[in-house]
C-alpha cells in the first residue's frame, strides 16, 4: 500500500485541502498534483485501457503518463485524458476514473479481457475492411454499422457537450532566447544568458521551477528573481516551427477552484527566439514484461519523486528492477523512508560502490535478475523473476512485493527538436536516441543532450548559452560543452523479458494496448517500417506519443527483423508535445469574432428601412426588404417588377473601388482590360474584363475617366482585394517603368444604384438643378462629378447592370445616410422601392449578365458570351494563351438561358445538364442561378451547356437534381432572355 | 512558420505575406508567341534548394519581394523589394 509520511517535502502542510475523486472526498495538500494525492490516500487502480478495459494505475510522476488519465471537472467544464501525474491539486477539484463502468475498481467492460486474443494488432481492419467474407466494398458497410458500439465500449473519456464558458488568449512573444526546462541545464543556460546580456524567456511545464531536482532528497529552490529572465511556469513548449517560431500553451487557471472572471483559462503563445535552448530532460523507460501493465508497476524515478517532492511513499514491499545505475540512489532512499526494498539487477555485475551502500541500507540485491510476470488482481502481489546468463532468460522463481520499479534506461526528450526536422541518432552506449544535428539556432542541454551527471549538465547548459550568446555578438565565457553519457558503469539497455514456451501479454504502448505480440505480428504481416509499424498498431498513437514504450517497440521490431536499431529507425515527433485544447487554438476568434464583418455605412439606414440582410463574403448587404408579411420571394418579385415599371434604390457600397493614376494609367488600363482603354474620353465610364496569365476570365466592372492620368476602377464584391494585389504585383514585377498608383478607395466612398426607366426623375431631384443631370450632361456611359443637394460631393455613372435606364452614385463614405435620405425623398413619390441582392440577381439573370457564379475561374472571355470584349488589334494581359486550341473549341460549355418545358415548372440552381437519354457522368453544363422572372412570368435560369444555345434550339434537355427535386425537363434559350437589344437602358 | 525580413518593415511572420510564385520567370511582352507565354505561366521547377520566390507583403507595406528561400530548411537567404526603384531607395538608406 501507498501512504503518505511526515517528511519534509515540497507540499504544503500548512495549507490543507479536500478532493472528489469517484464520488469519494479525500485530503491533500497545497503542491500536490491530484497523482500523489490519490496515491497518499493509496487508490491504486485510476483508470481502464482503452482496448481491453485492464485497470491502470500511475505508472509515471510527469508528462509521460500513460495510466492515470482522468476526467476532471463537471458541467461545462469537464475536460477528459488529463494526466493525474501533472494536475495541480486545488480545493474542491472533482475526478473521476474514465473509459469504465460502473468504476474503475470493478468495470464490466473488463470482459473484453477475455477475448483479447481477439483484438490484436489490425483486428478491425480485417474483421470488417476487406477480408473474405467481408469482401472490399461491404465489409465497410459493416464498419459503420459496428464503429458506433465498438467506440463506445473503447475509446477514452467523454468531453463536454455544452458550450466552454471560458476564454484563452493568443500572446505573442520576442526575446533573443527561449530556453525550455527549469532544470540544472536550463537554469544555468538562462543565468549565463541573462549575464551576457540576452533578453531571456525561461518556461517550464511543471508548476515549480528545478526540474529533476525537485526530487531530490537534498530540496534546493531554484530562484532567478535576481536576473533579468522571464519566466513562465505552467508552460508547455508544445511545438518548434521554422525560423524560431515556438508554440507555448500557458495554464494560467487551471490549478484554481475559482478561476477569476478577468483571467484567460490558458494563454496560447506564439514566441519568435534568435536562438533556442532545449534542456528539455530525459524520460525513464518501461520494460516489456508479463502483466507489465499492473497496477503498483511505475518507473524508478516515479517513486523517487513521490517520495521526495511530495511524501508519499508508493509501497512497503518494494522490487526494483534496473539495467543500469540510476536505480541505486532511489533504493537507498526508499529504503531509508522504511520500505523493504530488493533490486533486481539484470547486468551480471552491480556497481560496485553504489551496491555497497545499497546493501548498507538493508537492500537485497539479485544481479542477472529481471521481472518475468508480474501476478496480481487489481494490484501487483508477486514477481515471477527471470534469471540470465547473458544471453537468454529462464524462469527463476517468484518474489513477493507491492511495488515494482522499473527502468529501461533513460530517454532524452528530443521531440521538440524533431519538430524542427533533426533526425535523432541512436547511441548504443548510452543505448537511447540523441539529438541529431540542428542548425546554429538551436542547441540541446543537459539530459535531453544525453548528459547523466547534474556537474556536467550545468556546464552544458553554460556551453549552450555561450554558444547563443556568441551567436547574438555577444562575448560569453569559454565553456566546454561535456560530451554525451555519464554512467559509471555502462548501462545494458534490456528491452523485452521472456523465456521460451510463454505466453505473455507484455504491453509496449500501455495507453493504447499495444502489446510485444503486437509488434512481431505486424512485421510477420510486413509491415516493417516503423511508420507502417505504428500506424498497424497505433504504437505511440495515443495522446502520451508513447513517450515511456517507443523505444521498446522500435527494439523488438529491430530484434524481429535481425537488425539494429539504427537500420529500424524512429518516427518523427509531431507538435504538440503534450495534448493542448481545442479552446487555446480558438482564442477569442470565436462567435461574433470568428471573423470581420464589413457593414457599409448605410448599414443602419437599411435596417431602419425593413432591409433583410445576407452575407456577401465579409459584407453585410440587403437581401430584400419586405413590405408588410411579403415573404422573401414575394418581396424580390415585387422589387424586381418596380426596377423594370418605375425605379428601385440599391446599396452596392461593397463593390471594390480602386484609384488607378499616373501618367500611364490609361497604357497600364489598356494592358490589363482585354477590350480597348486607350481611346477612353475623360468623363465616360467603359464596362471592362479582365483575363488572366492563362486566358481565362478574371474579374470584371467598370472603370471611369475623372482626368487624364486619374481613373476610378470598380471591381465585383468578391474579387475586390485580389484585383488589387493582382495591379500591384502588375506595376511592382513586371512594368516597374509604368508610372501608375494604385490605392483601395472601397472605404472611402459609398455607393447606391439607382435603376429604373423613372431613374433621372429621382436624380434630377436630387440636384439643386435638374439639367445637371439631362442626357446631355449625363449620357448613357457617361460620369459626373458634382455636388447634390445640401452640398454633397459625388461621382456618378450612367451604368446599367439591371439592363434598365441606371446610375451609379458615389458619396463619400459619410455621406452615405445622407444620399440614401435624399434618393428616398425622390423615389418614394415616383412609387420607388428598396431592392436588394435577391432582386439584383433576378434583373440579371434576364439580361444573362454574369458573376461570380459564372465567373468561377474556368471560363473563357467567350463562354461567358462577352467574345466582342476582347480586342482584336492590341495584346493585353492573357490574349496570347486565350487563343490556345482548346479553349476555342466549339463545343465549350457556353453561356446560356434556361426555360423550364412547363413553364409552370420550377428547377434548382447546381442543376447538371443531361440529355434525355444520359442521365448520368458529368453532363452537357450546369445551371448557376435560377430566378422567378416577373418580365416573363415564370421561372428562369442561366447556366453553361456545351456548344451554347444554338446547337439546343428546339431540344429537351433534363435538369438533373437527383438528390433534391429530381429532373425537370428544359429547353436552352439565349442568355439575353429579356431585352435583347438592350435597349431599355436608353428609355 | 517561416519569417521574412520586409526590407521595408522589418522580420515578421509569413502570415503577414501571401506568397506569388516563382520569382526567377521573366515575363515576355504581352506580344509574345503562345510557346513564350505558355513556358513563362506553367513551366515551373521544383526545386530542391535555394528557389527565388515573389512574396506580397499584404498585411504590411504591400511591397512585393523578391525572396530567396531554401525549400528543404525554409531559410531565407536573402529579400530585396522587387521594383527596382523601391530597392534603388533602400540602397541609398544607410
Ligand atoms: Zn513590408
Amino acid at each position: 500500500m501507498s501512504k503518505r509520511l511526515d517528511t519534509k517535502a515540497r507540499i504544503d502542510r500548512g495549507r490543507p485541502l479536500t478532493f472528489h475523486w469517484d464520488g469519494r472526498t479525500l485530503p491533500g495538500y497545497a503542491g500536490d498534483t491530484l497523482a500523489s494525492a490519490l496515491m497518499a490516500n493509496n487508490q491504486r487502480v485510476v483508470g481502464r485501457s482503452f482496448k481491453y478495459h485492464r485497470p491502470r494505475g500511475i505508472m509515471s510522476a510527469g508528462v509521460e503518463e500513460s495510466g492515470a488519465l482522468v476526467t476532471l471537472g463537471d458541467g461545462n467544464r469537464r475536460d477528459p485524458n488529463v494526466r493525474a501525474t501533472t494536475q495541480e491539486l486545488y480545493q474542491g477539484l472533482v475526478a473521476r476514473g474514465q473509459n469504465a463502468w460502473p468504476n474503475v475498481r470493478f468495470d464490466l467492460g473488463g470482459a473484453a479481457n477475455l477475448f483479447s486474443r481477439f483484438f490484436a494488432a489490425g483486428f478491425y481492419y480485417k474483421t470488417f475492411m476487406g477480408l473474405p467474407p467481408f469482401e472490399w466494398g461491404r465489409g465497410t458497410g459493416y464498419w459503420m454499422t459496428y464503429e458506433k458500439l465498438i467506440r463506445r465500449a473503447a475509446g477514452m473519456g467523454e468531453a463536454t457537450r455544452l458550450p466552454d464558458p471560458d476564454i484563452y488568449d493568443h500572446v505573442h512573444g520576442f526575446c533573443d532566447l527561449l530556453v525550455v526546462g527549469s532544470g540544472p541545464a536550463g537554469v544555468a543556460a538562462a543565468r549565463l544568458a541573462a549575464q551576457a546580456g540576452l533578453d531571456v524567456i525561461l518556461i517550464e511545464q511543471d508548476f515549480e521551477l528545478g526540474g529533476s531536482t525537485l526530487n531530490r532528497a537534498e530540496q534546493a529552490t531554484v530562484d532567478l528573481s535576481d536576473t533579468s529572465v522571464r519566466v513562465l511556469t505552467r508552460t508547455t513548449a508544445f511545438g518548434l516551427y521554422d525560423n524560431g517560431v515556438a508554440g507555448l500553451l500557458q495554464r494560467v487557471t487551471d490549478h484554481l477552484s475559482r478561476p477569476p472572471p478577468d483571467q484567460p483559462r490558458q494563454r496560447f503563445w506564439t514566441v519568435r527566439a534568435t536562438q533556442t535552448i532545449l534542456a528539455t530532460g530525459a524520460l525513464e523507460r518501461s520494460l516489456a514484461f508479463g502483466h507489465n501493465d499492473l497496477p503498483g508497476i511505475m518507473t524508478i524515478s516515479a517513486a523517487r519523486c513521490y517520495l521526495n517532492r511530495f511524501a508519499v511513499l508508493a509501497g512497503q514491499e518494494i522490487t526494483i528492477a534496473t539495467c543500469n545505475d540510476s536505480a541505486y540512489g532511489a533504493a537507498v532512499e526508499l529504503a531509508q523512508a522504511g520500505a523493504q526494498v530488493r533490486v533486481l539487477e539484470s547486468r551480471t555485475l552491480a556497481p560496485q560502490q553504489l551496491s555497497q551502500r545499497a546493501l548498507e541500507a538493508g537492500i537485497e540485491i539479485e544481479t542477472n535478475t529481471a521481472p518475468l510476470l508480474a501476478r496480481g488482481g487489481k494490484s501487483v502481489e508477486q514477481i515471477e523473476v527471470a534469471r540470465g546468463d547473458g544471453t537468454a532468460w529462464r524462469a527463476g522463481g517468484v518474489r513477493a512485493c507491492d511495488l515494482l520499479l522499473v527502468s529501461g534506461g533513460w530517454s532524452p526528450v528530443v521531440n521538440l527538436q524533431s519538430h524542427r526536422g533533426a533526425t535523432p541518432v541512436w547511441s548504443r552506449e548510452n543505448a537511447c536516441f540523441l539529438p541529431g544535428e540542428s542548425d546554429g539556432s538551436l542547441h540541446m542541454a543537459g539530459s535531453a543532450a544525453g548528459i547523466w551527471g547534474t556537474d556536467a549538465c550545468v556546464r552544458s547548459g553554460e556551453a549552450a548559452a555561450a554558444a547563443a550568446a556568441r551567436t547574438l555578438g555577444r562575448t560569453a565565457p569559454n565553456v566546454d560543452a561535456p560530451r554525451p553519457g555519464g554512467w559509471h558503469h555502462p548501462i545494458q539497455a534490456i528491452y523485452e523479458i521472456r523465456v521460451p514456451g510463454r505466453r505473455l501479454k507484455s504491453f509496449v504502448d500501455f495507453q493504447h494496448d499495444v502489446t510485444s505480440d503486437d509488434v512481431r505480428l505486424a512485421k510477420r504481416e510486413g509491415f516493417v517500417s516503423v511508420e507502417h509499424l505504428k500506424r498497424y498498431t497505433t504504437l505511440g498513437m495515443a495522446t502520451d506519443q508513447g513517450k515511456m514504450g517507443n523505444i521498446i517497440g522500435l527494439a523488438l521490431m529491430a530484434e524481429a527483423l535481425g537488425k539494429d536499431i539504427p537500420e529500424v529507425g524512429t518516427t518523427r515527433f509531431r507538435p504538440p508535445y503534450t495534448p493542448i485544447s481545442l479552446g487555446a487554438l480558438t482564442g477569442r476568434n470565436k462567435a461574433r469574432h470568428f471573423r470581420a464583418v464589413r457593414r457599409t455605412p448605410m448599414h443602419d439606414w437599411n435596417r431602419a428601412k425593413n432591409c433583410t440582410m445576407t452575407d456577401a463574403g465579409l459584407w453585410r448587404r440587403p437581401w430584400y426588404a419586405a413590405r408588410g408579411e411579403e415573404t422573401l420571394q414575394q418581396a424580390y418579385i415585387r422589387e424586381a417588377t418596380t426596377v423594370r415599371q418605375a425605379v428601385g434604390l440599391c446599396d452596392v457600397t461593397s463593390l471594390g473601388k480602386i484609384a488607378v493614376q499616373g501618367p500611364d494609367a490609361t497604357e497600364f488600363l489598356n494592358r490589363i482590360y482585354s477590350n480597348p482603354f486607350a481611346k477612353l474620353a475623360v468623363g465616360k465610364a467603359r464596362y471592362g474584363i479582365m483575363l488572366r496569365d492563362d486566358g481565362l476570365v478574371m474579374d470584371d466592372g467598370t472603370t471611369w475617366r475623372l482626368a487624364d492620368t486619374d481613373y476610378f476602377m470598380t471591381t465585383t464584391t468578391a474579387n475586390a482585394a485580389k484585383v488589387l494585389v493582382w495591379l500591384e504585383e502588375l506595376l511592382q514585377l513586371r512594368w516597374p517603368d509604368l508610372k501608375v498608383h494604385v490605392t483601395s478607395v472601397t472605404d472611402q466612398w459609398a455607393a447606391c444604384a439607382v435603376a429604373g426607366p423613372k431613374s433621372r426623375q429621382v436624380l434630377e431631384a436630387c440636384f439643386e438643378n435638374a439639367a445637371d443631370v439631362s442626357d446631355d450632361s449625363c449620357p448613357f456611359m457617361g460620369v459626373l462629378q458634382g455636388h447634390l443637394k445640401n452640398g454633397i460631393p459625388c461621382r456618378i455613372a450612367r451604368i446599367s447592370f439591371s439592363g434598365e435606364r441606371a446610375y451609379e452614385i458615389y458619396v463619400p463614405s459619410d455621406y452615405g445616410p445622407a444620399l440614401m435620405d435624399l434618393l428616398w425623398a425622390a423615389a418614394e413619390p415616383l412609387a420607388g422601392c428598396l431592392y436588394g441582392l435577391e432582386a439584383l440577381g433576378t434583373l440579371r439573370i434576364e439580361k444573362g449578365h454574369v458573376t461570380g457564379a459564372e465567373l468561377d475561374g474556368r471560363v473563357t472571355i467567350e463562354d461567358a458570351g462577352l467574345g466582342k470584349m476582347a480586342a482584336k488589334n492590341k495584346s493585353f494581359i492573357g490574349s496570347a494563351l486565350r487563343n490556345r486550341p482548346a479553349l476555342n473549341d466549339e463545343n465549350r460549355p457556353r453561356l446560356v438561358g434556361i426555360f423550364p418545358k412547363d413553364r409552370a415548372e420550377t428547377f434548382n440552381g447546381g442543376s447538371i445538364l443531361c440529355r434525355p437519354q444520359t442521365l448520368s457522368g458529368h453532363g452537357e453544363g450546369w445551371i448557376t442561378g435560377v430566378t422567378h422572372s416577373p418580365t416573363l412570368g415564370h421561372w428562369i435560369g442561366i447556366g453553361f451547356i456545351a456548344g451554347g444555345h444554338h446547337p439546343w434550339s428546339g431540344k429537351t434537355v433534363i435538369a438533373a437534381d437527383p438528390l433534391r427535386k429530381g429532373n425537370i425537363e428544359v429547353e436552352i434559350v439565349s442568355p439575353q432572355m429579356v431585352d435583347p437589344e438592350g435597349t431599355r437602358h436608353y428609355g | 512558420m517561416i519569417r521574412i525580413p520586409c526590407p521595408f518593415c522589418g522580420e515578421r511572420d509569413h502570415s503577414e505575406f501571401t506568397y506569388g510564385g516563382d520569382g526567377s520567370i521573366t515575363y515576355p511582352p504581352l506580344g509574345a508567341s503562345a510557346k513564350q507565354w505558355h513556358d513563362a505561366v506553367f513551366q515551373r521547377r521544383n526545386i530542391r534548394g535555394l528557389q527565388t520566390e515573389t512574396w506580397h507583403h499584404v498585411f504590411g507595406c504591400r511591397a512585393w519581394l523578391r525572396v530567396e528561400r531554401d525549400t528543404r530548411t525554409h531559410e531565407i537567404k536573402s529579400v530585396r523589394a522587387a521594383h527596382p526603384g523601391g530597392q534603388r531607395a533602400l540602397d541609398k538608406t544607410p
